[in-house]
């Protein structure tokens, strides 16, 4: 448990997160319009999504679909029948006046989510629910200077609201859960996880308490949109509420927003209103029933989830849990992986992946799903390596052409000659010539002095142009300076 | 007058399919009714050239042969109808100057069916209101009058400018909309027929919403026949609204057979309230001798739950259109009145926008919904409408349909009963229940009062069974005779 | 359960609605009687009915997911009091 030291002690956070993750569809929750990203202000807005006089929703089945999955990923219940209901309150945004939500009966119930912890540990948080619900257009507040800009592309797309129990202790993790549930959206297809994009939001219930003690109050910092702003947002909120009560305050219950320029939360500043969202079942849409055959159906088609793939890792390719967790962290990643590794050496795909591959990717600033070098190019890299078609050394430099030439490894290795040297004769001839110099340095080793061996070896290779079969060097050279 | 006015919408398509008047001859002399009526304040947009398009549009079809079920037919539109292109007011300002840019799915039904439209008609605001006096456009005056007194009455709400409108001869019949007795009220308060189908067998698509889960589209006309014809034309499932029954649509006209031997007519001993006049109460009695005469068999029935249904519809409705009403907030259409904020912008907008009946609604609504009123309020409201369904299933276990007054009293004068809201709710004791069932009911003219002003009898039937509500309507109508006119008769006078 | 002017300044505030002192009080005695007439529910027993949620008995219809609405800005911004370069524009919101 991380606690944080004040004046008066130790501290603990109590934190719970409220993700709103955008549902994967080409079309609204209640209407046609298009989903997609980035187009002319208002050019996808149907008189419903604008909440024209008359104007009714009609529910996207597509989006039930996703919603059912997510909740079948974090194990929690399907419920059966679930209601929609209005969620009203005035925003420039927000058309009708009222936002069509879940409230009372959501689609999806309790769940569950586990953290991988970087000690190799592992924790458990609560899924408090699932539900479905529109978001809302887009306020421009910079576009005029006595006037706002409204643009409802965005009003009316579906979103799942997924709440946490308040089990999250720490900023670490929160953003190991945000990065676990981000991980599982994108494994099932239904959100594409894109936080710059706004298809994931999140807010923080962040409040603080003397460890074990009751339960402090909670405010909540609204729309944090991204991993290292969450992390920040709740480690500045939690030390300005532990400063508030050490000094003898108390905290108030508040909306707060988190302003990433300065790292810091303030209050919201539009009116602090007693909130009274005045929920009721919105009457335009009858209660959502769901077949359960068809919630088995779906339940049977799941894909394999990270945790499983995780511990499938570690038992088929004996790879160690953290290296296992790294990889299944993306789908892609995973995949990647399991085709290198295919029929191969498992330890050394998993080396070449995490140390070589994301080491090249992130310095190119490319996803692996854009990599340069394709898995099989690299998997064919690593069965050269197997074969002793060339050293792991010349590896490096032959993977270093693959990804500036996009050309296989083979061709690279025949065009610059790189196979590796077996014929025992090259090189105890390439040795024998070092040995002839270095009389000095072969007296030092004898006479005890074994590191020099590295010495040798390195000449060797050198020699080689370092292309030798580094244990053949090895035996050999063993055998020379024996004498 | 012409004789083409006096025609049923009914005769008028047969006269129309015999050739012996056009489509524009029947369009033409409607529209001089209409602007002959234009002191009842019926219409508040009429579209003339849109009409006599129309009607040229129609006798093409008629000239190959090719006539449509509605064919050349005029007929009002409630302007709580979105038109395209059309102004839709809801008779509130907030709506000043809104042009729809799609039809409802209910007028563009009429229009497929070669239905012409001669313009919008009056109405409560929002459709709130049993008298037509809460349109912000001005109220409706009823074409009848009573007898030896020439004060002017209500027509009934909030369908008020549709029921004017047909009982003057200036539409051969009009849509209305039916939230708590709009269609049926008004129809009994102006002696015409007004049906309001089961909840879900008309579209709401494009209707401007009141209470979303009572609202329901339906016909007004001067013969049950002309219902049966005009819901054939209105109704129908709906793909875009959620609430549209996907079920088959049977031929109304079709059932209207006159024969309704051995059919049970349920008879709610508990609509027999404190207070109603006598002659409603004969009118009533009258009724079920008719039906008995018909060969069909009066039972009692229990309606326990009938006296609650008032202050029910009083939560649900307005709470419901609280919500519904948010939209009108001078952003995207519609009125605006500015403010220095974007709040002051919308408190101004709405207070300037709606009158003071919407205002209140919207206040009683925001106030049931509100933070721990919501389980006293609204909740056990939908608790107690539970259980008035259940009183309507109980019911039709031993009966097939079931008769009543349409309202407890004939139409009254324009300025009474206005300074007491419960007493203006009170018009909708006998209609309102069938709302909260979203239960099938017509209203049709049965008699006159001792002033001379029409009565109604309400038919209520089970849920998609019009078929049965309109034959039993039907007989009503064939005993009842009723020939009585308003005084008020477009061109005449 | 009386409903003073306080209750509706509160309410005609969540309902976007300008009130001046003398409506309030006026509306205040108008809903003090509806409230009172409606509060006649509480007489009647509801324990274990389930509350309404649909009138009619059918099940909730879903559409396919296609795109088959959108691409309409200038119909959608034709009856807009106020726009400016594609976008609807309310009076500068601080947030
Ligand atoms: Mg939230
Ligand atoms: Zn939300």
């Amino acid at each position: 448990m991380s606690l944080i030291k004040g004046e008066t002690g130790d501290w603990e956070m109590v934190i719970g997160l409220e993700v709103h993750a955008q549902v994967s569809s080409q079309s609204k929750l209640f209407s046609g319009a298009s989903t997609a990203f980035g187009s002319e202000p208002n050019t996808q807005v149907s008189l419903v999504d604008a909440a024209f006089p008359g104007m009714l929703p009609v529910i996207n089945k597509l989006c039930v679909e996703q919603a059912v999955k997510t909740g079948l990923g974090l194990e929690a219940e399907i419920n059966l029948v679930s209601i929609f209901d209005r969620k009203n309150y005035f925003y420039a945004d927000l058309p009708a006046g009222y936002q069509i939500s879940q409230y009372t009966r959501p689609v999806v119930g309790k769940g569950r989510l586990v953290l991988d912890m970087p000690d190799g540990s592992s924790r458990e948080i609560g899924i408090t629910r699932l539900h479905l619900e529109q978001d809302a257009g887009k306020s421009l507040h910079d576009q005029h200077p006595t006037q706002t800009y409204i643009d409802l592309n965005r009003s009316g797309i579906a979103l799942m609201e997924i709440v946490s129990e308040p089990d999250i202790r720490s900023s670490e993790e929160a953003a190991a859960y945000v990065k676990k549930l981000r991980s599982i959206l994108r494994y099932l297809g239904t959100c594409d996880g894109n936080m710059e994009e706004g298809s994931m939001r999140c807010d923080c219930n962040v409040s603080v308490r003397k460890p074990g003690g009751p339960l402090g109050t909670r405010c909540e910092i609204k729309n944090v949109n991204s991993m290292r702003f969450v992390m920040q947002a709740i480690d500045y909120e939690a030390r300005r509420q532990i400063e508030v009560i050490e000094e003898g305050g108390t905290i108030k219950q508040e909306t707060r927003l988190f302003d990433s320029g300065r790292g810091i939360t303030r209050p919201m500043r539009s009116k602090e209103e007693a909130h009274d969202y005045r929920y009721f079942p919105d009457p335009d849409l009858l209660p959502l029933e769901l077949d359960g055959a068809w919630v088995q159906q779906l339940r049977s088609a799941m894909p394999e989830l990270p945790d499983a793939k995780k511990a499938r890792f570690v038992s088929q390719y004996a790879l160690s849990p953290y290296d296992a967790g790294v990889l299944v962290d993306e789908l892609a990643s995973a995949n990647y992986f399991e085709t290198v590794a295919k029929g191969r050496d498992a330890k050394l795909a998993c080396n070449w992946v995490m140390g070589d591959l994301f080491g090249a990717l992130n310095k190119l600033g490319v996803d692996i799903a854009n990599s340069p070098v394709k898995a099989e190019s690299l998997g064919e890299l690593i069965s050269l390596i197997s074969d002793n078609t060339i050293s792991g050394r010349i590896a490096k430099d032959v993977f270093a052409a693959m990804l500036d030439t996009g050309k296989n490894a083979g061709a690279i290795v025949e065009e610059q000659g790189l196979r590796q040297v077996t014929d025992t004769g090259a090189i105890e001839q390439a040795i024998d010539a070092i040995l002839a110099k270095e009389g000095e340095k072969i007296a030092e080793y004898r006479s005890g002095k074994d590191k020099l061996f590295g010495f040798f070896v390195g000449q060797v290779m050198k020699a080689t142009q370092g292309k030798a079969n580094p244990a053949l060097v090895n035996d050999l050279l063993k055998k020379k300076l024996a004498g | 007058m012409s004789a083409l006015t006096e025609l049923g919408l009914a005769e008028a398509r047969d006269g129309l399919r015999a050739k012996k008047f056009s489509a524009r001859e029947i369009t033409e002399d409607h529209i001089k009714a209409v602007e002959a009526a234009r002191p009842l304040n019926a219409y508040l947009c009429e579209t003339p050239e849109k009409a006599l398009a129309m009607a040229a549009a129609s006798d093409e079809r008629l000239a190959k042969g090719e006539g449509k079920p509605l064919d050349g037919l005029p007929l009002a539109i409630k302007d709580l109808f979105c038109t395209e292109g059309v102004p839709t007011t809801a008779g509130s300002k907030i709506l000043e100057g809104f042009k729809p840019p799609y039809e409802s799915t209910v007028t563009s039904q009429l229009w497929r069916d070669g239905a012409v439209m001669l313009g919008k008609v009056n109405l409560d605001e929002f459709a709130m209101g049993s008298a037509n006096i809460t349109s912000a456009y001005g109220h409706v005056e009823n074409p009848w009058r009573r007898k030896g007194d020439n004060h002017a009455l209500v027509p009934g709400g909030s369908s008020g400018g549709s029921a004017a409108a047909v009982a003057a001869r200036a539409a051969l019949a009009a849509t209305g909309t039916d939230t708590g007795g709009s269609i049926r009220q008004p129809a009994a308060f102006c002696g015409l027929v007004g049906l309001k189908p089961t909840y879900g067998r008309c579209s709401r698509w494009g209707v401007v919403a009141f209470a979303s889960s009572l609202d329901q589209a339906g016909p007004m006309t001067r013969s049950v026949r002309d219902a049966a014809v005009m819901l054939q034309s209105m109704a129908g499932y709906d793909p875009k609204d959620s609430t549209s029954a996907n079920v088959p649509l049977p031929n109304f006209e079709a059932a209207l057979t006159g024969d309704i031997r051995g059919m049970r007519i349920g008879i709610p001993r508990e609509y027999r309230i404190d207070g109603m006049p006598a002659e409603i109460e004969t009118l009533w009695e009258r009724g079920i001798e008719w039906l008995k005469a018909a060969g069909a068999t009066p039972v009692e029935v229990s309606l326990k739950m009938t006296e609650y249904a008032l202050p029910v519809y009083y939560i649900i409705a307005p709470a419901e259109a609280s919500s519904n009403l948010a939209r009108y907030d001078g952003e995207r259409f519609g009125k605006r009145v500015n403010g220095d904020t974007l709040d002051a912008m919308y408190e101004n907008t709405r207070a300037e926008g709606f009158g003071a009946e919407v205002r209140r609604r919207i206040l009683i609504g925001t106030y049931v919904l509100s933070a721990g009123y919501y389980d006293a309020y609204y909740l056990k409201a939908q608790k107690v409408r539970a259980l008035i369904a259940q009183d309507f299933d109980k019911a039709f276990e031993s009966c097939d349909a079931l008769l009543t007054p349409t309202a407890p009293s004939a139409a009254f004068g324009i300025g009474e009963k206005f300074d007491n809201p419960i007493q203006m709710y009170l018009n909708d004791v006998f209609t309102v229940t069938v709302n909260l069932a979203g239960l099938p009911g017509i209203s049709v003219p049965a008699g006159l009062s001792s002033e001379g002003l029409p009565l109604g009898l309400q038919v209520i039937g089970k849920a998609f069974d019009e078929e049965s509500v309109l034959r039993v309507g039907q007989v009503i109508e064939q005993a009842a005779q009723f020939t009585a006119k308003p005084a008020f008769i477009a061109g005449e006078a | 359960m009386a409903l003073d002017k306080a209750t509706v300044a509160r309410i005609a505030s969540l309902a976007r609605i300008k009130m001046g002192e003398e409506e309030q009080t006026r509306m205040a005695d108008e809903l003090n009687h509806l409230i009172t007439w409606i509060e006649q529910l509480a007489e009647v027993d509801t324990t274990g009915v389930e509350a309404m949620t649909s009138v009619v008995h059918m099940k909730n219809p879903m559409r396919e997911d296609k795109v088959t609405d959108g691409g309409i800005r200038d119909k959608l911004l034709a009856n807009a009091p106020n726009e400016a370069r594609g976008f609807f524009t309310v009076p500068k919101v601080v947030e």
